[in-house]
C-alpha cells in the first residue's frame, strides 16, 4: 500500500533521515518507534508532502507521490495528523471537520453520510460542533483532527504523535479508537514515543535511532527485543 | 441635532471606505504575513480605467464595473509578477518586488497617462447634496455608507459561510495544514488577491468620487490609511481591519472638527500621536489574530 524506499530528508547539510525503507501493507496497523530527533516526524512530513526529500521514493498504491506537494498528497488517499495537532482554533469543529472534507466538498450527500459515522465515533465532536475549536481540551482537539482527516476519506492514515502531552486516561481512549480504525480495515501508520502502547496494537513496528531504521518485525519480535530500550535511552 | 447628525455621516462614509481598504490589506497579510506595497496602485488602475474609458460613450455604471473588474486583474496580475516567483524564498524579496511593482505601475501611468490629475466621469449624483434633519451633506457620502455596508456584509458571508471563506480563514491560521487537507495553495492566494483586488476597485471609485481626479500617486493615501488602520485593529483580524478604520475616521473627523484653522494643518501629526498612544497601550492592536500562524 505505502512503500518508503531509500527515504533522505536533510535541513540544510544536516541530515535528519538516512536513506530508511520500510512499507504497509493494506489493513495493516504499522508503528514508528524512536526517540526524540530521530527522524520519526521528518519521516511522516517528507510523506505527507510538506517537507521536501533529498532521495529516495515514496510511492502510494504504485502511484509516485515523492514530490507531491501536500495538496496532491491528500487526493492521492493519504491523510496525515501532525504531532502538532492543528485545528484550526477560530473555526467551530463543524467548520473544521467540513474542511477536512474539503476534496470531496461537491458530494454532499456522501460527507453527511461520513460525519454521522464520525460522530457516533467521536460523540464529543457533535455535541461541541458549533465551537470554536481553540476552546477544546487537548484530547478533545486530538479527536478532532483525527476526524478531520478522517473526512478525506482516506485509504492510509499517518498518525504522529497522537498521545504527545494528552493525560493517561485519554490517552487510553485514542488508542481505543486507533484499534476500532484498525477494525474498520484502515491503514495506518502510527509514530509513537509510547512504546508499549503502540505495540498493543501495531500488527509490525520499525525503530529509528539518528535517522535510520535500526529494528524492525512483528510487535511481538520487537517487544522482545533486549536492545530496544537502548534505543530510547540513546546507550 | 443637525450637527450631530452631519458628525455621524462624515464619521461612517469615511469609516466605511477606510475599512474598506483595510480589509483588502489585511485579507492579503493574513494569510501570506506579507504587506501588499502595490495595494494603493490597484486604486490607481480602477482610476486610470475611468479615465480611459470616459471618452467611449458607455453608461457610467459599466465603466465603473470596468474599472472595479481591472483592478481585479492587477491583485491577480501583483500575485502572479510580484509574490508567486518569490514568496516560498524570502520575505525580503517580496517586499522589493511588491514595492518594484508598485513602482512600475506608477510610472507607466506617468510616462503613458500624465502627472497631471485626469478627469474622471462621474454621474452627477455624486456632486449633488442632501438634507439630513437639518445637515447638508453630499449625496456620495451616503453612497459610500450603503456600499460599504453592503461589501463588509458580502465579505463576512464570503469568509463565514462559504467552502472558499472558510479555507481562506484556515489557511490565514495555518497554510501547511489547510494544504494537507487539500485546500490548493494557489488558488487561496490568487482568490484573497482577487477579493483584496474588488476591493480596492470600489473603495478607488468611492475615494476617486470625492476628488474627481486621477493621478499616478493617487493610491499613496488610501494605502497609508489602510496599513494604520490594520496596524490600530490588529494586522491579522479581518474585524480588526474594519474596527481600524472606522477608529482612525473618528479620530480624523473629529480632530477637523475641533482643531484650529492654524492648528488643521497639522492634523495628521496628531492622529499619529493618537495612534502611537493605542500602540503603547495595545500593541498587537486592538483585536488579536489567530493564535497560531505560519507562512509559506
Amino acid at each position: 500500500m505505502l512503500d518508503v524506499r531509500d527515504l533522505s530528508v536533510s535541513y540544510g547539510t544536516i541530515r535528519a533521515v538516512r536513506g530508511i525503507t520500510f512499507t504497509v501493507g493494506k489493513g495493516e496497523l504499522v508503528s514508528l518507534l524512536g526517540a526524540n530527533g530521530a527522524g520519526k516526524s521528518s519521516t511522516i512530513k517528507a510523506i505527507a508532502g510538506a517537507l521536501k526529500t533529498s532521495g529516495g521514493a515514496v510511492t502510494l498504491e504504485g502511484r509516485d507521490i515523492t514530490s507531491a506537494n501536500p495538496e496532491q498528497v491528500i487526493r492521492a488517499g493519504l491523510a496525515t495528523v501532525p504531532e502538532t495537532r492543528d485545528v484550526f482554533p477560530d473555526l467551530t469543529v463543524a467548520e473544521n471537520l467540513m474542511l477536512g472534507a474539503y476534496i470531496h466538498r461537491r458530494d454532499h450527500a456522501g460527507n453527511r453520510e461520513n460525519l454521522d459515522r464520525l460522530h457516533t465515533l467521536f460523540p464529543r465532536l457533535a455535541e461541541r460542533a458549533a465551537q470554536a475549536a481553540g476552546t477544546l481540551s487537548g484530547g478533545e482537539q486530538q479527536m478532532l483532527v483525527i476526524a478531520r482527516a478522517l473526512m478525506a476519506r482516506p485509504s492510509v492514515l499517518l498518525l504522529d504523535e497522537p498521545s504527545l502531552g494528552l493525560a493517561p486516561a485519554i490517552v487510553e481512549r485514542i488508542f481505543e479508537m486507533i484499534e476500532t480504525l484498525k477494525k474498520s480495515g484502515l491503514t495506518i501508520l502510527l509514530v509513537e514515543q509510547n512504546v508499549n502502547q503502540a505495540l498493543a496494537v501495531a500488527d509490525r513496528a520499525y525503530v529509528m535511532r539518528l535517522g535510520a531504521i535500526v529494528a524492525s518485525g512483528t510487535a511481538d519480535e520487537i517487544r522482545s527485543t533486549s536492545d530496544l530500550s537502548a534505543h530510547y535511552l540513546g546507550g | 441635532m443637525a450637527f450631530a447628525i452631519q458628525f455621524v455621516i462624515d464619521v461612517l462614509s469615511l469609516g466605511g471606505a477606510y475599512a474598506l481598504m483595510a480589509l483588502g490589506l489585511v485579507i492579503i497579510y493574513g494569510i501570506l504575513r506579507l504587506v501588499n506595497f502595490a495595494y494603493g496602485e490597484l486604486i490607481m488602475v480602477a482610476g486610470y480605467t475611468m479615465f480611459l474609458t470616459s471618452g467611449s460613450g458607455l453608461p457610467w455604471l459599466l465603466m465603473a464595473v470596468l474599472a472595479v473588474v481591472m483592478a481585479i486583474v492587477f491583485g491577480i496580475l501583483t500575485d502572479y509578477v510580484a509574490f508567486r516567483p518569490v514568496r516560498a524564498k524570502s520575505v525580503t524579496a517580496v517586499l522589493i518586488t511588491s514595492f518594484a511593482f508598485s513602482n512600475l505601475l506608477q510610472n507607466a501611468a506617468l510616462l503613458f497617462i500624465s502627472p497631471r490629475p485626469r478627469n474622471v466621469p462621474l454621474p452627477d449624483i455624486f456632486s449633488q447634496t442632501v438634507s439630513i434633519g437639518g445637515a447638508i451633506t453630499p449625496v456620495r457620502n451616503l453612497i459610500t455608507i450603503a456600499a460599504s455596508i453592503v461589501l463588509l456584509a458580502a465579505v463576512a458571508f464570503l469568509m463565514r459561510k462559504t467552502t472558499l471563506g472558510i479555507a481562506m480563514r484556515a489557511a490565514a491560521t495555518n497554510f501547511t495544514m489547510a494544504r494537507m487537507l487539500g485546500v490548493p495553495a494557489n488558488l487561496i492566494i490568487s482568490s484573497a488577491f482577487a477579493l483584496s483586488g474588488f476591493l480596492a476597485g470600489v473603495v478607488g471609485l468611492l475615494w476617486i468620487g470625492r476628488i474627481g481626479t486621477v493621478v499616478p500617486g493617487v493610491g499613496l493615501e488610501p494605502l497609508l490609511v489602510a496599513f494604520i488602520a490594520t496596524v490600530i485593529g490588529g494586522m491579522r483580524s479581518l474585524p480588526g481591519a474594519v474596527v481600524g478604520g472606522f477608529l482612525l475616521a473618528l479620530i480624523d473627523t473629529t480632530l477637523n472638527y475641533t482643531l484650529s484653522q492654524d492648528l488643521l494643518k497639522f492634523r495628521d501629526a496628531f492622529t499619529f500621536s493618537l495612534v502611537i498612544l493605542i500602540l503603547l497601550w495595545r500593541p498587537e492592536g486592538l483585536i488579536k489574530g489567530p493564535a497560531s500562524g505560519q507562512r509559506t
